[in-house]
């Protein structure tokens, strides 16, 4: 009976497995919540006379602010509050990496859509009304809008003043940051290369897109702090942003995780949360604001377009004899988080390949660009495009099949990194593109049939206009490699709080963790640990707050490694005050509880041997055992600023797609039938959201390759298309079956052996798809996206 | 202005509506109706797809003076809609008035128990229980959008072609899935429909 002491409870006699725990597919607690539209999505937050918040963005890209005229929108009805820079309260600037970044442009603006002014009024169509009465008056500068631009001798600064770290190492002010890789003797292996090959390629600004806009509501509270109430990828890394520009120490600045509508990336930097709490503060009323569409284009970091100069030699017989290449990428206005993409870019740009001798450069730029940032695949994305595109050139120089030739370079366990770090987890490449090609090719020509073409199957779908006399069919091949957390000696590590309590007579478990449950189903992986390490059915997930730890960033395929390692370690040391529990009251009826290993499954706490010795409500009874603990990867290293050596990344994530396309060469139209995926995941968590990771992460692939572009004007750097209606996504029409092999060989070094998911999947579906175009047109095709243009020659 | 509809079968009268204001505009923020999204509110995501006298439209493109006197179904009331859809008024769903969430209720939310069974005593439309157990919701922003769509499809076409779904869906975005388990959601939903008949 639960509450005795006196004796061993006569119901428990056998242990049984808990279900729901690691391994199994299980669906996510949120999902009722979110199909029936109860889930509280940030933008759905409402409070009593709360005001709404506009920003004013900059119509211009360079110009110095001459003057800012509010009188007009202040003069409106039901308008609260106009603020300019200022008015803010503290610090001006913020910024992840190096606070660079106004929260409202102060002096100068650096690019289009930088926020000016804000307005709170009683009705959103007010606010956007009175924004739009505030007069600017500009003082037009000279745009730096590309490398040629940013790096003459007499270009104009980006930003004058630099007093950040990096300033000192790089060549030119205008240059965030430069590393480079030497390894090996590139020249000197060049001389043993039977065909050298070189290319060109041009990666396009890419959108995280998420659906749910940068939204969110912040209450001014009674003691002169904050709630706010925001979705975003990392809290605390926001409150280290917040809390200096708000003039708050970090504990009057609460912030509770608002449901969250995807990230991608998007939402590693501050959005509205600054611009919101400063009206807030100022209102004295709570004030919510919700970028629209328009907005949110202008209102988060993109995916750093770049340009890649490429060189590789190979031997007559398929090896890989050097390596030279030169990547330069855009961050924009600000720097975010530009120098950890360089970072990326440099030391990944080899790719899964095993070449000695190689010599790397990798920059990043400032220049009145929308501001680049994090993206999902961050910085190994464009590195893939351009190294694929290679392998493809060097087979068919070497009149080689494309994947025999990839398998035959192939990095494995034990290959040494340019970096100098040795790969010291399965690295299983040459597998992964095997899995992929002995897959079955779908049916061609699955339009035609006796009665005719079904348009739908077509290119262009039922928009075209022919019957599929010009469509063709490509196959095309890529595999990619992404580091996985962060990088460069970065200390990083998540915290979770664990609770086990009896309720209503059960033993459940409470999981609080500051983690941003941003879509990848990362609450449901931390009831499975839960119940895996306690062996208890019932787990309760808190919200996320900061009135726990950090966990980190929801972000770089970290989440499960390193909150999930959190969770694991909190609960062994649960286990640990558990058992002690169990042993003070119970330990002199059973020898088991001084000799045996015990383990806590079905409720109870078990021997190795299956017996049970108690259950878990009556070791407990009123107690509850809470534990906070830490957990850190082992560490990294900076990468050497000349040499780029140093053992700069935690894991490595792999994944290989095969796409099959068929293109109207008439139309210039493409459809992709299938792209096919086969990926390491370490261990999967939870196989069916794994799935639904790889399917996702692929399809952002293919988005890149065939639609999807921030169009910036080089001659004004305003952006041209920022509007669902311009900014193309795949639809459900676009998007092929999604076929996914997962292989699961541990990582030794990382809890149950996971490794990051999310990311590796976005990094070769771009390049499977151009190689598949490619193979199907014969054109030559270095630019992402391919439009209908490229192809038809028009 | 005044508008005067019905939403999920309860009559609702919304005061001081700007002429410029959207369905959607007055559901999330007047009736306090969260469950059609707002991602582009241009037409172009699907997110905020609602049933207008039974068709599917986005709520973000429909003023709100054009709903007069008409009938609305969002996904706050589709379980209600669904299981009533041989009546010519389906209703009832939010009688209590308790549909959508307060920031109470917002900063309330854990997710209890075991995993995909928080929503006990919830009842779903087939199409939401097959869009939960397919994992065809992640971030589920444009889930309330495709149900309201997926659920109009089936609806007039209980066994769809794979080709049909594609069509039907063609108007809602989603970022986070890549649509196969959405795929996998609606033939779930129809498979079951077909086994209940």
């Amino acid at each position: 009976m639960a509450g005795t002491t006196t004796g061993i409870p006569a119901n428990v006699t056998q242990g049984s497995k808990t279900k729901g725990g690691v391994g199994e597919s299980m669906l996510r607690p949120d999902g009722t919540l979110k199909v029936t539209g109860e889930f509280a999505y940030s933008s759905d937050m409402w409070h009593e006379e709360m005001l709404w918040g506009q920003a004013l963005r900059s119509t211009v890209a360079h110009a110095e602010i001459v003057s800012i005229d509010t009188s007009e929108a202040l003069a409106m009805s039901g308008v609260y509050a106009v603020l300019t820079a200022d008015d803010l309260p503290a610090a001006k600037n913020y910024g992840m990496e190096y606070q660079d970044t106004p929260v409202l442009a102060y002096g100068k603006v650096r690019h289009h859509g930088e926020p000016i002014a804000l307005v709170a009024a009683d009705h959103p169509e007010t606010a956007r009304r009175a924004a739009a009465k505030i007069k600017i008056e500009y003082r037009e500068l000279p745009v730096i809008t590309d490398e040629a631009s940013a790096t003459a001798p007499d270009a104009v600064l980006v930003h004058e003043n630099r007093g950040d770290h990096h300033a000192g190492h790089v060549p030119h002010p205008n240059i965030v940051h430069r590393q480079p890789i030497i390894r090996g003797d590139a020249a000197e292996a060049a001389k043993k290369a039977d065909v050298i090959v070189k290319g060109e390629y041009t990666f396009g600004m890419q959108d995280q897109a998420f659906l749910g806009p940068e939204s969110g509501l912040a209450v001014p509270a009674e003691d002169g702090g904050v709630d706010l109430y925001v979705a975003t990828q990392w809290l605390h890394s926001d409150l280290k942003q917040i809390a200096p520009c708000l003039g708050l120490p970090e504990e009057k600045v609460r912030m509770t995780m608002a449901g969250v509508g995807g990230a991608f990336g998007g939402r590693e930097d501050i959005s509205m949360q600054i611009l919101a709490s400063v009206l807030a503060l100022r209102t004295g009323k709570p004030v919510k604001m919700v970028y629209n569409r328009y907005e949110s284009f202008f209102g988060h970091v993109h995916r750093h377009p770049a340009k890649l100069y490429y060189e590789h030699g190979a031997t007559r017989d398929g090896k890989l004899t050097h390596m030279k290449c030169k990547i330069v990428l855009d961050g924009g206005a600000y720097m975010s988080s530009t120098p950890s993409v360089v970072g990326n870019a440099s030391s990944l740009s080899v790719g899964p390949y095993v070449i000695d001798d190689v010599e790397i450069e990798a920059i990043g730029l400032y220049t009145n660009n929308p501001p680049c940032g994090a993206m999902r695949g961050f910085g190994a994305v464009q590195a893939c495009f351009a190294y694929e595109a290679q392998m493809d050139k060097v087979a068919a120089e070497l009149g080689m099949d494309p994947v025999e030739f990839r398998q035959k370079n192939a990095m494995e366990q034990g290959t040494i990194m340019p970096t100098g770090q040795p790969v010291d987890s399965p690295a299983p490449v040459a597998e992964l593109l095997r899995r992929v090609k002995a897959r079955p090719m779908p049916p061609e020509r699955q339009w035609e049939s006796s009665e005719g073409a079904d348009v739908r199957a077509l290119p262009g779908g039922l928009s075209n206009t022919t019957h599929g006399e010009g469509v063709v069919r490509g196959v095309g091949y890529a595999v990619g490699i992404k580091n996985v957390g962060f990088s460069e000696g970065f200390d990083d590590y998540s915290t979770a709080k664990i609770r086990i309590e009896v309720i209503n007579g059960e033993a459940v478990a409470t999981v609080h963790t500051a983690a941003a449950e941003v879509g990848q189903g990362g609450v449901t992986i931390h009831a499975q640990i839960a119940r895996t390490e306690l062996g208890v059915q019932q787990v309760t997930i808190a919200p996320a707050d900061t009135q726990v730890g950090s966990a980190g960033s929801t972000s770089a395929g970290r989440q499960t490694y390193m909150t999930g390692g959190a969770i694991k370690n909190s609960c062994e040391i649960v286990r640990e005050k558990v058992l002690e529990i169990g042993r003070r009251k119970f330990g002199s009826y059973h020898p088991a509880w001084a000799s045996a290993e015990l383990l806590l499954e079905g409720g109870k706490v078990v021997t190795d041997g299956g017996e049970a010795l108690a259950s878990l409500v009556d070791v407990l009874e009123d107690e509850a055992v809470e534990v906070e603990e830490e957990f850190r990867h082992r560490p990294t290293q900076a990468f050497d600023l000349r040499t780029g050596q140093g053992n700069g990344h935690v894991q490595y994530a792999f994944a290989a797609h095969r796409a099959v396309v068929e293109v109207d060469t008439e139309l210039g139209l493409v459809k992709v039938i299938e792209l096919a995926c086969a990926q390491d995941v370490g261990k999967a968590v939870n196989p069916l959201s794994v799935i639904g990771q790889i399917q996702g992460g692929t399809t952002q692939g293919l988005g890149v390759a065939v639609m999807e572009e921030i169009i910036v004007d080089p001659k004004t750097a305003k952006v041209k298309n920022p509007s669902f209606t311009d900014y193309l996504l795949p639809t459900i029409l676009d998007t092929p079956t999604i076929p996914v092999d997962y292989l699961e060989l541990a990582d030794p070094h990382a809890p149950y052996g996971v490794r990051g998911i999310g990311e590796a999947p976005t990094l070769s579906s771009t390049p499977a798809v151009l190689a598949a175009i490619r193979a199907a047109t014969g054109l030559e095709l270095n630019k992402t996206p391919v439009r209908p243009e490229h192809l038809t020659g028009t | 202005m005044r508008v005067n509809f019905t939403v999920n079968g309860r009559p609702q009268e919304a005061d001081d509506v700007w002429e410029g204001e959207s369905l959607l505009y007055v559901l999330r923020e007047r009736m306090g109706l969260p469950g059609s999204k707002n991602a582009c509110e241009q037409g172009e995501c699907g997110s905020c797809t609602v049933r207008l006298d039974g068709v599917p439209v986005c709520s973000c493109l429909v003023a709100a003076g054009q709903v007069e006197g008409r009938e609305v179904t969002t996904v706050e009331g589709l379980a209600d809609y669904a299981k009533h859809r041989q009546s010519a008024h389906p209703g009832g769903g939010c009688a209590s008035g308790a549909c959508g969430t307060s920031l109470q209720d917002a900063q309330q939310w854990t997710a209890k128990g075991q995993d995909g069974q928080t929503g006990e005593g919830t009842e779903l439309s087939p199409i939401q229980q097959a869009f939960i157990d397919a994992g065809a919701v992640q971030c589920g922003f444009c889930t309330p959008g495709l149900l309201v769509a997926a659920d109009e499809l089936l609806e007039r076409n209980d066994q769809p072609s794979d080709a049909d779904i594609r069509e039907a869906l063609s108007g809602n975005l989603c970022r986070c899935t890549g649509y196969e388990k959405i795929l996998d959601a609606v033939r779930l939903a129809a498979a079951r429909q077909g086994e209940a008949v």
